[in-house]
């Protein structure tokens, strides 16, 4: 009976609001009050405690008034007789505990044990955020499994891990039964775990469940557009848009009711294999509120069901498990069967266009040897040719196509892809060879992906695979000519020589008023959508958030503005916005939703502008870090001085061109410059501009604004010599 | 729930405390209301049915219903206008009773803002910031009390505003308030619903009955959307928005050495500063030394639900006890304010040592001590008060006690629309949504507010409130009570949530989730407010349609004596809720009047009246009507659970 459980939670909360002033006392006996506090690299504090009060923790003298807000939350423990109403109770109590863990987790970071150490990673930082938190609010994962506890066996364990990644959920890992977590047995049984298989371990102790719920509040406060202290609406954007729950293995003590009742909050629903009381009516979380004593074999049906959650996923007929989960796993040499491609060994991935009548659909040829009369090792030749058909295909599809191969192929558990056309390099593991995993295989897997995701454009895919040597180098001479064609043809492309852009309005979901307008020469600030996938997208979708945009009327070529992108932005932004500059960050600059790759902010001292992008979570000369600069600039507005836009977009001449242009950039992470080197280099060229990326200062040259002038007046940077920004 | 008359008194039975005390009564002689309602057979039958005008000096004039007398008045006024006269003046009357003690409580709060009521404060800032919101006054960068001040004259002006209509009818839902737009019914100013009122039933002005109702619809909701709702209102803000807690009930609750103070009546600005001045440490040495262990208080009617509900003061009983409670003979004090007063009290108070004080210059009894409290004065008046009782704690005749032994009911109570949404959510989630899931989903069927008074016309050994709520609630209806109605099921141990053992399995496993009683006490007679707010806030929660006339609901008045009910009866008609009365239609007498009020107004309003003294057939017609509105909103019919994918968890709002 649910009183059982309120009375246990409550019970944990106490307890574990205690411990955190027991732990807090002893962090501020060794470092003091003023001790600096904080999870490494995130702009939201502690952020359960910033969601919840918008209350700033910084020192340890500020976790003691967070702990303040715990105590007050708590409520007495339910009388056994004539009691008062508890559920409302039992939730704040889950809160206080929440708040009371995030001030023992912090305190674990200054004085130990470390919450990172082995296989355990601590707090996700915020760029983990913005690349992982994004797949909650597109869909492309539908929410997460806290698993909190262990299994009975190592074996179901795995069993229960694969099927919640071929859920396409991330499996948040807290907590453990009497002293074995979840997450050992998984590393016991050599299943790979981080993020990258979305088999995330934050901590061995059950508090550090918050790293979960503080991940889920971070996501509402970064794409959600929820404002601090907004906790109300942050709690039900994680009720209404990710699918979260927690699974429960083996004995729930108080404490474990504890962030159960926390997680209730936020309508994720906790299931358990143990025989604990139910809470079956519905109305805090979507359905049922606690589930007891599902067998292990139906568990991970049974939460996907008590939470509401319609998983697609995708059919694909292999031998081995299939989904996004797996794209991150990588094959150990040891651990593989053999590789195809590397250095020295032809191999390619290739899609044409054929005429309908040339080709049948699903015909799938393994043209040389199979697995099976290969040795085991590296040094495999293969050629993926595909040939795909239908009315509304269109040649220029053919590397969006291409490039998508690598995410379909990926995403077979123990096949590991890497490059693309002919550079690949892929892996099968032993152990998917040894459940059946062949060659042909990958033509299934491109096949049903292709249908499935690009139906309206496709009547037909054919794929010939191509694995003896002679064959593959045959084919590659064609292959090559193709790319070459194709790079010549997408060089010529410009902004100037289409009449449509295309609309992205994918984000609106959760940025209302954001408008991405995707031109030949600006790809979408994410760097995931290029002119040409719009115009795919909107083929496949006619109704979607890819719609062609006609130019119309020129107003101001060089700030890049015409009346019919204007009128798009108009209506598509729900009148919030009436211009747009496509080549301008200083007069109405694109909106921009949170995806961004990077930020580019002006550095007035120096007349420039410096870029930042995401993987730099360091401090920059504009005095914000990426994440302060992102909150600033996301969520659908139009920030003057800032802009979000892709990597890509730097390379293009029309980078800011309205402003200036690329001669306008005076800094940017040391890192992000090597990995756009070509491309700058290649722009400054065509500017006119020379020697310049060297001239562009990095964080190990400049770390303030003051330092970045300095440099620029010791390579003479044409910045200096350009009309002021604005 | 007959008004059959018992004339061979019968001392067996249910309700043993009360029948011991009224068999200690005629052992001594005393007369209780119930010899004085034998006394009275046979009633006017022509007054029963509605059939007796003497609103002029031409008149009295009855109108035979079996057609065989005269079918009209003096005046030529037949049987409709004379029964939807009597109708309207019931509810203005009513509705006067309910909105007099709303404007005390707003002239209170103008004096508590001003520093003028010694001893009062407001309690609740939350509460006064969403009334400032309803009121339109400002209250950002400004102090408390002049947030106040300027709520207390916001609300002031609504009983004599010259223009526009009840602020407080902005928060039923906007269909609500279109309907009332389209038929003319929004409430206006209070005082001028009442008056006018007056003024149309008079000789010769408003002669149609139809036309006669709907100005019954308007002035009563100027007392559920006006008057009453601020005096719950405002109340709340000055003594506190009840929240759950513990009490308990019944006769027993009178001490048997301690200094006994009753409080009788409606408002809480008196009985408060008596509570206060009952813990007074310099009052309790006094009571020490007069020979008591301490000072107990106890309530009676809706004072005591008042009390009971904020203060966990024990209740006493409700309005057909007050004459019990007195009985017991160790009462030192019995304090009354205004309405359910019964003139017979200080008869029973002469025949022991009780001081019957009288505290409102509205209120006097004769042969009753009088000391008045007002806003200025009340502490001092009240431990004036206090210590005329402990002055009267030697007097008191121990031979004389009798205190029944038997059943003292634990309760718990404070159950108001914000209550309900924080116990249904915890600080963060609070809302109706679990309320509203759980309706929809059929664990609950509805919702039943049992309401409103007991009367004297019922010997004690009967108990329909009881019989009715459980038979609620064991077929899966959720029950909110307010006024002598909980009284009566909190006496008699329905409020505390043990009693869902009664109920049936879906509401149970609602009770059981939320720890809550299946009955749930919601305040006193003015609180029937609370229930059109929080009919409001499911209609606003979404899946029960657009109205409250969509929501599986209806309210029950079984016992009801008083103008208020049906005051509180027609705002909820007006309101969009079936609403029936445990009596005969007092319009019996004619049938088109009657007709409208049972059948035809409801494709006016939304609500509609039934009369029925039979209880079985009452449960049938309420049941029924759940069911009817269930299948209305689709939510009867089994469907799958829903699967939510990426588009439709977009689609789903976040605010």
């Amino acid at each position: 009976m649910s009183r059982i459980i309120a009375t246990a939670a409550i019970r944990g909360a106490h307890s574990i609001v205690k411990q955190a002033e027991d732990k807090l006392r002893e962090a501020i006996e060794s470092k003091g009050k003023d001790c600096k506090v904080d999870f490494p690299d995130t702009g939201y504090y502690l952020p359960i405690i910033y969601s919840a009060t918008a209350f700033e923790v910084k020192t340890l003298g500020d976790c003691e008034e967070a702990l303040g807000h715990a105590r007050a939350l708590l409520p007495p423990v339910p009388e056994e007789k004539i009691y008062l109403p508890y559920l409302g109770w039992a939730l704040d109590a889950g809160i206080a505990t929440l708040f009371a863990e995030e001030v023992m987790e912090a305190c674990k970071y200054l004085i130990g044990p470390n919450p990172v150490d082995g296989i355990w990673l601590g707090a996700a930082a915020d760029v983990i955020l913005r690349e992982r938190g994004i797949e909650f609010v597109d869909g492309t994962a539908p929410g997460f499994a806290a698993v909190v506890g262990a299994a009975p066996t190592n074996e179901i364990a795995v069993q229960i891990a694969r099927e919640l990644q071929e859920k396409n959920l991330y499996i948040f890992i807290s907590g453990n039964t009497n002293g074995k977590s979840f997450a050992e047995q998984l590393d016991e049984e050599g299943v790979q775990l981080g993020w990258e298989t979305r088999l995330v371990p934050f901590g061995k102790n059950i508090t550090s469940t918050i790293y979960s719920l503080g991940f889920a509040n971070k996501a509402a406060l970064s794409f959600g557009g929820i404002k601090p202290a907004d906790f109300t609406r942050n709690l039900l954007y994680n009720k209404n848009r990710i699918f979260a729950f927690v699974m429960a293995l083996g004995e729930v003590d108080d404490e474990k009711y504890a962030n159960a009742a926390g997680a209730i909050n936020y309508g994720f629903p906790t299931i358990a294999d143990t025989d604990i009381p139910e809470i079956l009516p519905t109305g805090v979380c979507t359905y049922e509120h606690v589930v007891p004593l599902v067998p292990h074999d139906k568990i991970v049906e049974k939460c996907i069901e008590v939470r509401g959650l319609k998983v697609a996923a995708a059919k694909v007929d292999i031998p081995v498990a299939y989904g996004p989960a797996f794209e991150g796993e990588r094959i150990r040499k040891d651990d593989m069967q053999i590789e195809v491609g590397g250095p020295g060994t032809p191999a390619f991935e290739y899609v044409v266009m054929r005429d309908n009548n040339d080709i049948e659909d699903g015909k799938i040829e393994v043209v040389g040897p199979e697995m099976d009369e290969m040795e085991i090792g590296p040094g495999k030749p293969l050629g993926v040719y595909v040939e795909v058909s239908g009315r509304k295909m269109q040649a220029d599809f053919e590397p969006i196509f291409e490039r998508r191969t690598h995410h379909f192929l990926g995403e077979a558990q123990g096949f590991f892809h890497m490059g693309q056309r002919d550079i690949i390099r892929h892996r099968i593991s032993k152990d998917a060879f040894e459940k059946g995993f062949r060659i042909k295989h990958l033509g299934n897997i491109i096949h049903s992906k292709y249908h499935e995701e690009y139906g309206a454009l496709l009547d037909k895919v054919q794929v010939t695979l191509y694995t003896n040597k002679e064959e593959v180098e045959k084919k590659l001479d064609e292959v090559k000519a193709a790319f070459t064609e194709r790079d010549d043809r997408a060089l010529g492309m410009t902004d100037a020589s289409v009449n449509q852009f295309y609309s992205c309005t994918l984000c609106q979901s959760f940025a209302p008023s954001h408008v991405c307008i995707i031109s030949p020469e600006r790809s979408g600030l994410c760097g995931a959508v290029s002119w040409l996938d719009g115009k795919a997208g909107y083929e496949i979708t006619p109704t979607g958030p890819n719609q062609p945009i006609e130019k119309g009327k020129t107003i101001d070529e060089s700030l890049g503005l015409w009346e019919g992108t204007n009128d798009f932005l108009y209506n598509a932004s729900n009148k919030e916005f009436e211009q747009v500059s496509m080549y301008s960050m200083v007069t109405n600059p694109m909106t921009s939703c949170g995806c961004f790759e990077c930020i580019s902010a002006m550095l007035p001292l120096t007349n420039g502008i410096m870029t930042v992008d995401r993987d730099f979570t360091g401090m920059t000369p504009c005095g914000m870090k990426f994440s302060t600069l992102a909150g600033t600039v996301g969520g659908g507005i139009q920030t003057p001085g800032f802009v979000g836009h892709s990597k890509f977009y730097m390379g293009s001449s029309k980078f800011i061109s309205g402003d200036g242009g690329l001669a306008r950039m005076v800094w940017m992470p040391k890192h992000l410059k090597d990995e756009i080197a070509d491309a700058l280099t290649t722009a400054a060229e065509e500017a006119g501009l020379d020697d310049f990326v060297n001239k562009i200062a990095d964080e190990t040259i400049a770390q303030t604004e003051e330092e970045v002038l300095e440099y620029l007046q010791k390579v003479d940077h044409p910045v200096l010599k350009l009309d002021p920004m604005f | 729930m007959t008004e059959e008359k018992k004339n061979k008194k019968n001392y067996e039975g249910a309700d043993q405390e009360s029948l011991q005390l009224l068999k200690k009564m005629e052992d001594h002689g005393i007369e209780s209301s119930y010899d004085r309602y034998d006394a009275q057979q046979p009633q006017c039958g022509y007054g029963k049915i509605g059939l007796c005008c003497r609103h002029c000096q031409m008149g009295p004039c009855n109108v035979d219903p079996f057609g065989r007398g005269p079918s009209k008045g003096v005046c030529g006024a037949d049987a409709n206008t004379i029964a939807a006269r009597h109708f309207v003046r019931y509810v203005a009357a009513g509705t006067a009773a309910h909105s007099d003690h709303g404007r005390s409580v707003a002239e209170l709060l103008i004096a508590t803002a001003r520093g003028e009521a010694k001893g009062y404060r407001v309690t609740d800032v939350n509460k006064l910031h969403e009334v400032a919101k309803v009121f339109d006054v400002s209250t950002e960068g400004r102090e408390t009390n002049e947030i106040a001040e300027e709520v207390g004259e916001m609300a002031l002006a609504e009983f004599g505003k010259a223009y526009g209509t009840q602020k407080f009818a902005t928060k039923a839902p906007e269909t609500r308030q279109k309907i009332w737009e389209k038929l003319k019914i929004t409430p206006r100013a209070i005082d001028r619903e009442v008056t006018e009122s007056m003024h149309r039933t008079g000789m010769g002005t408003d002669q149609d009955y139809k036309n006669l109702i709907m100005q019954a619809c308007r002035t009563s909701m100027a007392d559920g959307w006006g008057g009453a709702m601020i005096a719950t209102e405002l109340q709340d803000i000055l003594f506190g928005t009840p929240k759950p807690t513990r009490g308990t009930a019944n006769l027993g609750v009178i001490k048997e050495d301690e200094v006994n103070i009753i409080v009788h009546g409606h408002e809480p600005q008196m009985s408060e500063m008596v509570a206060v001045a009952a813990s007074d440490p310099e009052l309790l040495k006094e009571a020490e030394a007069a020979g008591a262990k301490g000072i107990a208080l106890a309530g009676i009617c809706c004072t005591a639900n008042e009390m009971l509900l904020r203060h966990s003061i024990p209740l006493a009983g409700h309005m057909k006890m007050q004459e019990m409670a007195i009985a017991t003979g160790a009462v030192e004090a019995i304090v009354v304010d205004i309405q359910c007063v019964m003139q017979g009290d200080e008869e029973v108070a002469r025949a022991f040592h009780t001081k019957m004080i009288t505290t409102s210059p509205k209120a006097k009894v004769d042969g009753a001590m009088h000391i008045e409290i007002n806003d200025e004065n009340a502490y001092e008046k009240a431990k004036d008060i206090v210590r005329i009782a402990i002055k009267n704690f030697p007097e008191r005749d121990k031979k004389k006690v009798f205190i029944p032994k038997g059943k003292k009911s634990d309760v718990v109570v404070g159950f108001t629309h914000e209550t309900i949404k924080y116990m249904l959510g915890g600080k963060y989630r609070a809302s109706y949504r679990p309320l509203n899931d759980n309706i929809m989903n059929g664990r609950i069927r509805g919702v039943v507010g049992v309401v409103g008074c007991t009367s004297s016309i019922l010997w004690p050994d009967q108990l329909p409130y009881m019989e009715l709520v459980n038979d609620l609630i064991a077929n899966d209806i959720l029950v909110v009570q307010t006024g002598c109605a909980a009284a009566e099921c909190a006496r008699e141990g329905m409020m505390v949530p043990e009693h869902m053992e009664v109920a049936g399995p879906g509401l149970r496993e609602v009770c059981e989730a939320v720890g809550m009683p299946p009955v749930l006490h919601a305040g006193s007679c003015v609180d029937n407010s609370r229930i059109l707010i929080a009919c409001s806030e499911m209609v606003q929660e979404g899946g029960l349609g657009n109205d409250i006339s969509d929501l599986p609901v209806a309210g029950v008045c079984l016992d009801w004596m008083h103008e208020k009910a049906l005051a509180i009866g027609q705002y909820f008609v007006s309101s969009g809720v079936y609403t029936l009365f445990g009596t005969k239609s007092m319009v019996a007498g004619a049938p088109d009047v009657d007709k409208f009020l049972n059948e035809e107004i409801e494709d006016i309003v939304g609500g509609k009246w039934s009369f029925t003294p039979d209880l079985k057939e009452m449960a049938t017609l309420i049941k029924d009507h759940i069911e009817k509105k269930r299948d209305a909103l689709g939510i009867n019919e089994k469907k799958e659970r829903k699967l939510y994918d990426m588009e439709d968890r977009r689609a789903l709002s976040i605010d």
